[in-house]
């Protein structure tokens, strides 16, 4: 079992998503971070789409009243564990009476905390991730509190030899300060006239505070819209980029809504969300438009890492 | 220029990328029921035939979304499976649907917008209630929260505009207008229609399977009761459905 001694700023349970209930009205939610949880996950052993928790910003304190396998990956956000600074992407050893907490903000926005097991909390619609706007999923549909008490699923039998593993920089995504994020023009191109295309892809924007897990809304020169009427309402993909009339572009995320009506000028690639992931309010941004070919390669060489990660450890274990 | 065919031709749908990992359907560009239907009816034989690859259909008003794995399926394998069944035979509007009651207190604490409803087209409340409830809805989705049922067209006399500085918190039950179209606010969510009254109906259980009372498709008449009936039937939820062919 973890305690939760203090919550940190925005901590909840989350996995890779709730899928198959968007005809209900119910999101798919999951970490914005995808790539970072199922890396954390791997590293300790887990599937990849166990629950884990999704930290931002500001870290909890977490008592852990056993023994248990952990990583953190993502931001940065200055883990130490018994006030000993311990490395992000690495797999360490919590023992039991053991606590880990955070210093502060060195890089990035969501750190992802994984340990042997995943978090053992009731799935709800055949997920563990926390649907706040249904209050319900995750720790009792809410961010933690002081004084939460997470349950740890069984570990796998050699979690001590996972210890000490490490995922390479090599294989993780490109995070950075200020990116670039390649785009699929469309579906609703139609909406904007092609200065406003062009305009688009050319201006730098800056993430407002008005960002969360449901979307960051963007401030910058305001994009024309060609036409005044708004779209009928439509199902929104993951990093939808919507324009409402005041022409500042908003990206939704794991969080939106599960419809909606604004024009969509272009959709983030799958591969460029868990850079998002890792923006603050006051990072600046500009985006780019690939093909879909290269959209579908930049995801599949990214993902495969998670492959070649987990077939490079398990050759360890074989001594190989 | 996508080669795809992002002309709409006759009975067919306009298909677009939106993003790497969905497909866009758009079978029209109208809230009416027959494109509604056309939807459903394709969101029907989609769902039946998935491949490997195919995570999940999202219907809306007169469109559907179609999110695939991309590590599985590209895009225009995505499009193929599509293509396949559209031209596999044509697409049958379903005639059945099942006709939901609603019971609604209407007003009051219960309705805060519906003396704006009566003012705005120049009627009365007492002509509010009796417009809404003189016909019945169809859902053309549920969606914006779980358990929303967005249904239409209401009367020309009671449509009204969203407000235009939407509430944090609506009651879980809140019936509202927004436009042409009238709903219910199944969860306590931020709504931005026009709340003219509530029902004492669980509209969405995650108990239940499936956990919304309302699906897409379905047909709702809403009737007027007083805050007694209210709160027994909020004791003792009973929905009473009646199936018409």
């Amino acid at each position: 079992m973890i305690e939760v001694i203090k919550p940190g700023f925005f901590t909840t349970v989350q996995d890779l998503g709730r899928w198959g209930y968007q005809s209900y009205g119910v999101g798919i939610a999951g970490a914005l971070d995808a790539f970072a949880l199922s890396a954390a996950n791997l590293l300790v052993g887990n599937l990849e789409g166990e629950a884990g928790l999704e930290i931002t910003l500001l870290g909890p304190t977490l008592k852990f009243h056993q023994e248990t396998a952990l990583a953190i990956t993502g931001a940065d956000l200055g883990p130490r564990l018994d006030g000993k600074e311990i490395s992000n992407w690495t797999c360490h050893l919590a023992p039991c009476g053991s606590t880990l907490s955070f210093t502060g903000i060195k890089s990035g926005v969501r750190a992802y905390l994984a340990v042997s097991g995943g978090i053992d909390v009731p799935p709800v619609m055949g997920s563990r991730s926390t649907y706040l706007l249904g209050h319900f999923g995750g720790f009792e549909g809410r961010a933690l509190k002081s004084q939460d008490h997470l349950p740890l699923g069984p570990s796998p039998a050699d979690a001590e030899k996972l210890i000490g593993r490490f995922f390479p920089e090599n294989f993780r995504p490109p995070y950075r300060k200020n990116p670039s994020l390649r785009s699929i023009r469309g579906p609703f191109e139609d909406f904007f006239s092609e200065e406003g295309l062009t305009f688009f892809l050319s201006t730098e924007y800056t993430i407002t505070q008005h960002s969360d897990r449901m979307g960051y809304r963007l401030q910058g020169e305001p994009i024309k819209r060609q036409k005044a009427q708004e779209l009928i309402t439509c199902g929104l993909a993951n990093g939808t980029i919507q324009v409402p009339p005041n022409g500042q572009p908003i990206i939704l995320l794991a969080d939106r809504q599960t419809i909606g009506g604004y024009p969509i000028i272009a959709t983030l690639i799958t591969a460029d969300l868990p850079l998002v992931a890792q923006c603050a309010p006051g990072d600046k941004i500009r985006f780019s438009a690939v093909s879909l070919d290269e959209a579908r390669e930049a995801y599949l060489n990214l993902w495969d890492n998670l492959k070649n990660f987990a077939s490079l450890s398990s050759d360890k274990h074989r001594g190989k | 220029m996508y080669p795809w065919g992002s002309e709409r031709m006759e009975g067919q749908p306009r298909i677009l990328p939106a993003g790497d990992q969905a497909v866009l359907l758009e079978f029209g560009a109208e809230i009416d029921p027959t494109t509604n239907g056309l939807v459903h009816a394709f969101t029907q034989r989609a769902n039946s035939h998935k491949v490997p690859g195919v995570r999940e259909l999202v219907p809306s008003y007169c469109t559907l979304l179609v999110y695939y794995d991309p590590f599985f399926l590209s895009f225009s394998e995505t499009v193929s499976w599509v293509q396949e069944l559209l031209a596999s035979r044509p697409l049958r509007i379903e005639s059945f649907f099942t006709l939901k009651e609603v019971p609604v207190v209407y007003g009051g604490q219960y309705g805060p917008d519906i003396s704006f409803v009566a003012e705005q087209n120049k009627i009365t409340m007492e002509e509010v209630i009796r417009y809404h409830t003189s016909q019945n809805y169809l859902v053309y989705v549920v969606g914006f929260s779980p358990g929303f049922a967005a249904m239409g067209t209401v009367p020309q006399q009671i449509q009204t505009p969203r407000l235009p500085n939407p509430r944090t918190k609506v009651a879980a039950g809140s019936v509202g207008i927004g436009g042409l179209q009238t709903g219910i606010y199944a969860v306590e969510s931020p709504g931005g229609w026009q709340l003219i009254g509530r029902t004492p109906l669980r509209l969405f259980d995650l108990n239940r399977k499936p956990p919304s009372y309302f699906q897409a498709g379905d047909h709702v008449r809403f009737y007027s009761i007083r805050e007694e009936e209210f709160f027994k039937i909020s004791q003792e939820p009973e929905y009473r459905i009646q199936k018409l062919e």
